[in-house]
């Protein structure tokens, strides 16, 4: 079993789901709840990677990250090493292949919340900020549970994104979806057929264990 | 000295609708503005530009002294800098918190202790004892109401906004908590504007009515003064009644009330919880009349009059009677040539007790 891979593609799965929880509440907020005209215009930007082939969305990543473009030039002054090919870029490029599986459940459940209940408690003197902590964010957190767990999930198993851009590095961006892979092409069946059963063990481990949580625990959590 | 608040206001909508808010609350005191129209009328949208959570985009709002809102200065003070409780028409009650945890919400800048004594001086206001852990969805419709207005009173708001406040209740409910509600009020000591639709909502309730109809006000003033004097035809037609006056109860027995109004003696049935005034509401066409001095009949209220106007309506004639106040009555054009009706002329309005309506008004 190839544990290097798979300590990697946990470190990857966490990295980019706390990422895509930071960068996903607000971005889904805004969906739910503005009244801009051209919101649809930014769903479809956050739908795109449903749909993208990942060589397509590699492919773009690959060449904005290349030492050719003004992000991969300023990345290399900083770092002095290219993002392209190094787990930094393969984390860039699962945030945003994951982020419509965050943000989608995320903004369904916040859309879910009764307008009329933020109003509520702007009225009695709780900014926007403290209204999402003490009402959006109880009144939907099975919504936010199950984006979470599934850009884990969808990050574990991503394949043809990780290949255009991280290429095939052990240690720094061999992630276990490749591992299977290499190991089919090296006509190592057996290897191949025990990290393909532990990626499914987990996977369905994890979604068992969410909706499993949601079903229990139907009430609202009160965070402060 | 300046109104306490000052609403000159409009709110465009995209697709069209326009809402123009023009009307003011002279005191800062205890007082109820009713806003009253039909539905569609614009009601909601000036109670929401008043909350903060629609922006006017021209004019100005000015309460206390401060500008709340200011379309040309770009100036628009948002709903948590405004002091204010807003009751919406679907209450709003937090669905994941206890009745007493709602209560408290707004309560953050207190002590725990303060927090706890306001939270049990509501709670004792509007005899919601015993229900204190329980959550909005194991309340009854009239718990949540009073739940809600306990939860919008509780940070002691400058200004009071309630939207239909009783229209999600059954109609046993709503006479019940109407009585209440003003009495709250009236403790309280907070101007208080209010939309409804319900006539009898409005005068049992109000002290100032503002008449809104297709996203303008048509008049606004003293209710009874609006009631008395419609300034146009629109706004009688959307206050309904010909007749609305103000009258002392005098007595009350076997079900049936007297009312001093002006000169005149009315005799009404009672509609139980009557205090000491309450507003005497008659149709036209429940008021006959009889020429000179009138014969034996069943109609339990014969009051001496003058005729002082009569404007014929199709096949209709309306008369304007002055009997000590100016009553309303609708005749047909022939009883009106068959008894030969003129202007001055003395003639006799006969009532029957249980065509009129009472509201009470404390």
């Amino acid at each position: 079993m190839d544990w290097e891979a798979i300590r990697l593609s946990l470190r990857l799965a966490t990295l980019t789901t706390l990422a895509l929880l930071a960068l996903g509440l607000p971005l889904a907020y805004w969906l739910a709840f503005t009244r801009r005209r051209w919101k649809f215009l930014v769903e479809a930007v956050v739908a795109l990677p449903l749909v993208l082939p990942p060589t397509v969305l590699g492919f773009y990543l690959l060449v904005a990250m290349g030492s050719r473009s003004p992000v991969g030039r300023a990345y290399e002054a900083l770092t002095g090493h290219t993002l392209a090919f190094s787990f930094e870029g393969l984390l860039a490029a699962s945030i945003l292949y994951s982020l419509p599986f965050t943000v989608q459940p995320f903004a369904a459940a916040f859309a879910a919340v009764d307008r009329g209940l933020l109003e509520a408690s702007w009225c009695l003197g709780e900014s926007r900020a403290r209204t999402f902590l003490r009402v959006v964010a109880p009144l939907s957190w099975a919504g936010i549970l199950t984006g979470m767990v599934l850009s884990f999930a969808h990050t574990l198993g991503e394949f043809g994104v990780v290949l255009m851009v991280g290429g095939n590095l052990p240690g720094r961006t061999r992630t276990v979806s490749i591992a299977v892979y290499d190991q089919v092409q090296a006509m190592d069946y057996g290897a191949a057929g025990r990290t393909a059963l532990l990626l499914l063990g987990v996977s369905f481990l994890v979604l068992a264990f969410t909706y499993g949580l949601r079903r229990a625990q139907r009430k609202p959590w009160t965070l402060i | 000295m300046d109104p306490h608040l000052t609403c000159a206001a409009e709110r465009r909508f995209p697709d069209g609708m326009r809402v123009e808010a023009r009307f003011e609350i002279p005191t800062p005191g205890f007082s109820v503005t009713v806003l009253f129209g039909p539905s569609g009328s614009g009601k909601t949208t000036v109670l929401r530009l008043l909350a903060g959570l629609e922006r006017p985009d021209a004019g100005r709002i000015t309460c206390g002294g401060t500008a709340w809102a200011d379309a040309e200065k770009g100036r628009h003070l948002p709903p948590q800098a405004r002091n204010l409780g807003f009751l919406s028409q679907a209450y709003d009650l937090f669905p994941h918190l206890s009745l007493a945890a709602n209560l408290a919400y707004g309560l953050g800048g207190l002590s725990a202790a303060a927090r706890t004594a306001r939270v049990a001086e509501l709670v004792a206001l509007l005899g919601l004892e015993g229900l204190e852990d329980r959550h909005p969805a194991q309340l009854s419709g009239g718990q949540r109401q009073r739940a809600a207005l306990g939860r919008t009173l509780a940070r002691r708001p400058s200004l009071l906004l309630l939207d239909e406040p009783l229209s999600a209740l059954d109609r046993p409910a709503q006479l019940r908590l109407r009585q209440e509600l003003r009495q709250v009020l009236r403790r309280l000591e907070v101007p208080t504007v209010l939309v409804t639709h319900d006539r009898a909502e409005a005068l049992q309730l109000g002290d100032r009515l503002v008449v809104m109809d297709g996203g303008r006000v048509c008049q606004e003033g003293e209710i009874q003064r609006v009631f008395d004097r419609p300034t146009d035809p629109t706004v009688a037609r959307i206050l309904g009644v010909e007749t609305v006056v103000l009258g002392r109860v005098v007595d009350v027995t076997d079900g049936l009330a007297t009312l001093a109004v002006g000169e005149a003696r009315i005799l009404a049935a009672d509609p139980g919880s009557l205090g000491t005034r309450a507003y005497v509401c008659i149709r036209g066409e429940d008021v006959l009349v009889e020429r000179g001095e009138p014969g034996p009949s069943t109609a339990r209220n014969r009051l001496r009059g003058r005729i002082t106007a009569l404007l014929p309506e199709g096949p209709l004639v309306r008369l304007t009677l002055d009997c000590g106040f100016p009553l309303e009555s609708l005749v047909t054009r022939h009883a009106c040539t068959d008894l030969g009706l003129v202007e001055g002329e003395a003639v006799t309005a006969l009532l029957k007790a249980s065509a009129i309506h009472l509201i009470p008004h404390d």
